[in-house]
């Protein structure tokens, strides 16, 4: 079964992108009954091989979900690259349930054929072959695809390993003041650029379910406005600038509608702006603090943080208005919720004793698991296969990103190499 | 307590002298984050006990400058406790003062900041940062100023006073901070 699938190079060679990992990923909690697989190096061409190597991509992303467990290329007892090579009692032997081999040919200059196989080794057999046609600046895009097609067969969910991430940083020069910029990068921390950069604060970050664009706050003109920007033109608009709180937009599932936070009327409330006429509807009014709005799947439903209660806590409403039902009653602080991709459960910030941590809320039962364990994390995002959640904490007194999986079995870091970073927002799948 | 209703009674009656007074009037329950910084530089370690004897020895007068360092008026900074926006009654002293001010100099407009500590959402504290700086904004409004002379902005978290993550470095960056 080999598939050709052309990669559209598309606008995102207008990107200005630097080669290397903008965050650098440390494992912090391995995890037990990962499925045992290997990834054999994968055959380069004779000249012209590219910098980037597909057979490590693919590794350390199957190795980062937790799902997986490579064996090390050294406790490998031989190396196929074509079917015939395999022989699927060396990988038996080792306790290697899957097995995927590969080569990478030379296409021209700059341009690849990237071709994989996936074996079951108990069973013998192929169940999956792929050939990719590719240029040397999508090689590592189309490792993370690989990769994905390898978890989405194994696990029988999505991968999200070819996504982005949105993410803040505030880097201080010598003087100790910060530079505020608002980065996308892959997923894995490679290919950061800066689509914006600011003395003043940048906040918010919220991809278009097309993940063509950003909305965020920026406070450049010293008061906050949100604005909307295409990711690879640079382009941008200026959405809302109004007196007071302009804040925590974030787009409707269908992106024809973004969900923000203004206090023109006195008081922070939640307002929906229609994104092509620019009309705004007015969600919640109540004197308290109405904020943090998220959209759920279906776009019926919009969860955000309100004191009205006396601390805050989470409430729901209707999309198109109607009365606020209180969802969450432990604890006295639970803050910025947002849903799943399947609409099952909340991940929200909750205070532990003097901690603020991470916590997963099922909706069915209104039980809150604990995700984190740091004492100021902040900002979670699902990964929109909703496999992991990617939030800010701290670490040696710096601001790091970390990613834990739902079911809680594999945890990272994802440092910053100077500064700190927060506010991560993952993208939507890749289109 | 006594002794800080007796000096609001004062203070009511128009009175801005606060010689005679001899204890501290940090009557808020606000305790280390009652303290008002002095001018910027050495706000950080200055008590709510040195901003009230500030304002006993000094109080508002029509003839204070904004640049004299030992004025009530080079006190900008305010702060307040976690997820409040109470003022503190020392801190009153201090707005009072400001209020003074801005009304026997009506074309001065200022900058209310709001800012909150780094705990919690982001966006919750730039509301939170809000409510802050409006409170102070309210307060001073009910002393006569022009509201159009006061422009609020909350920058929430974004902003810290101080770097650190500990109780000391929050009570320092929940505050409201007054810009001329």
């Amino acid at each position: 079964m080999l598939i050709k699938w052309v990669q559209t190079l598309g606008l995102s060679l207008l990107l200005m992108v630097s080669a290397h990992a903008d965050l650098t990923i440390e494992i912090t909690q391995g995890s037990e009954g990962a499925l045992p697989i290997a990834i054999v190096p994968f055959q380069q061409p004779v000249t012209g091989a590219p910098t980037q190597n597909v057979d490590q991509i693919v590794t350390s992303d199957l190795a980062r979900s937790g799902r997986f467990q490579p064996l090390p290329v050294a406790d490998m007892l031989s190396r196929p690259v074509q079917p015939n090579q395999v022989d699927f009692r060396d990988w038996r032997a080792l306790n290697v349930e899957n097995l995927v081999i590969g080569q990478v040919d030379a296409k021209g200059p700059g341009a690849f054929d990237v071709s994989f196989r996936l074996y079951d080794v108990y069973r013998g057999e192929q169940i999956l072959g792929y050939t990719l046609q590719t240029s040397a600046d999508e090689l590592r895009s189309t490792s993370h695809r690989i990769a994905d097609l390898i978890y989405e067969t194994l696990t029988g969910n999505k991968g999200a390993f070819d996504t982005r991430i949105a993410y803040v940083t505030s880097i201080a020069d010598q003087t100790g003041k910060p530079t505020i910029h608002l980065r996308v990068a892959d997923a894995d921390g490679y290919n950061p650029s800066s689509i914006v950069s600011s003395s003043d604060p940048i906040m918010s970050p919220s991809w278009s379910p097309d993940g063509q664009k950003i909305a965020y706050v920026s406070f450049e003109n010293g008061r906050s406005s949100i604005y909307v920007q295409e990711i690879y033109t640079g382009a941008r608009e200026k959405l809302t600038s109004f007196k007071g709180i302009n804040g925590a937009p974030v787009w409707s599932p269908d992106g024809t509608k973004i969900a923000l936070t203004l206090s023109k009327g006195g008081n922070p409330d939640i307002y929906i702006m229609d994104v092509r006429s620019k009309k705004l509807t007015q969600l919640t009014s109540h004197w308290a603090i109405d904020t943090e709005p998220a959209w759920s799947p279906d776009g019926r439903f919009i969860v955000y943080t309100s004191d009205r209660g006396g601390n805050p806590q989470i409430y729901r409403v209707e999309a198109d208005g109607g009365k606020a039902y209180r969802m969450t009653f432990e604890g006295k602080y639970n803050a910025k919720a947002s849903y799943s991709p399947d609409g099952k459960q909340l991940t929200l910030v909750t205070r532990v004793g003097e901690d603020y941590r991470i916590g997963l809320m099922d909706l069915r039962t209104r039980d809150i698991r604990l995700l984190s364990t740091g004492d100021l994390d902040e900002s979670p995002s699902f990964a929109p296969n909703g496999d992991m959640i990617i939030y800010a904490t701290r670490n040696k007194n710096r601001g790091v990103l970390a990613a834990v999986s739902t079911d809680g079995r594999v945890e990272q870091r994802l440092v910053l190499q100077a500064g700190d970073v927060r506010e991560p927002a993952w993208s939507p799948f890749h289109q | 307590m006594k002794l800080s209703r007796m000096a609001l009674i004062g203070l009511a009656a128009g009175s801005l002298v606060f010689a005679g007074c001899s204890t501290t009037g940090s009557g808020d329950a606000a305790g280390g984050a009652t303290a008002s910084g002095a001018a910027e530089g050495s706000a950080a370690d200055a008590g709510g006990a040195s901003t009230a004897a500030r304002a006993r020895r000094a109080g508002y007068s029509g003839t204070m400058r904004l640049d004299d360092p030992a004025s009530i008026l080079a006190v900008r900074k305010i702060y307040f406790e976690f997820d409040s926006s109470e003022i503190s009654f020392d801190n009153k002293l201090v707005l009072r003062a400001h209020s003074e001010h801005l009304n026997a100099n009506s074309s001065t407009n200022i900058t209310i900041e709001g800012h909150a500590d780094e705990r919690g959402s982001r966006e919750y504290n730039i509301a939170l940062g809000e409510r802050r700086a409006n409170a102070i904004k309210a307060y001073m409004t009910a002393e006569g100023v022009n509201p159009a002379q006061l422009n609020v902005v909350s920058f929430g978290e974004e902003r810290p006073d101080l770097l650190g993550h500990d109780a000391n470095a929050w009570s320092k960056n929940r505050r409201g901070v007054l810009v001329y």
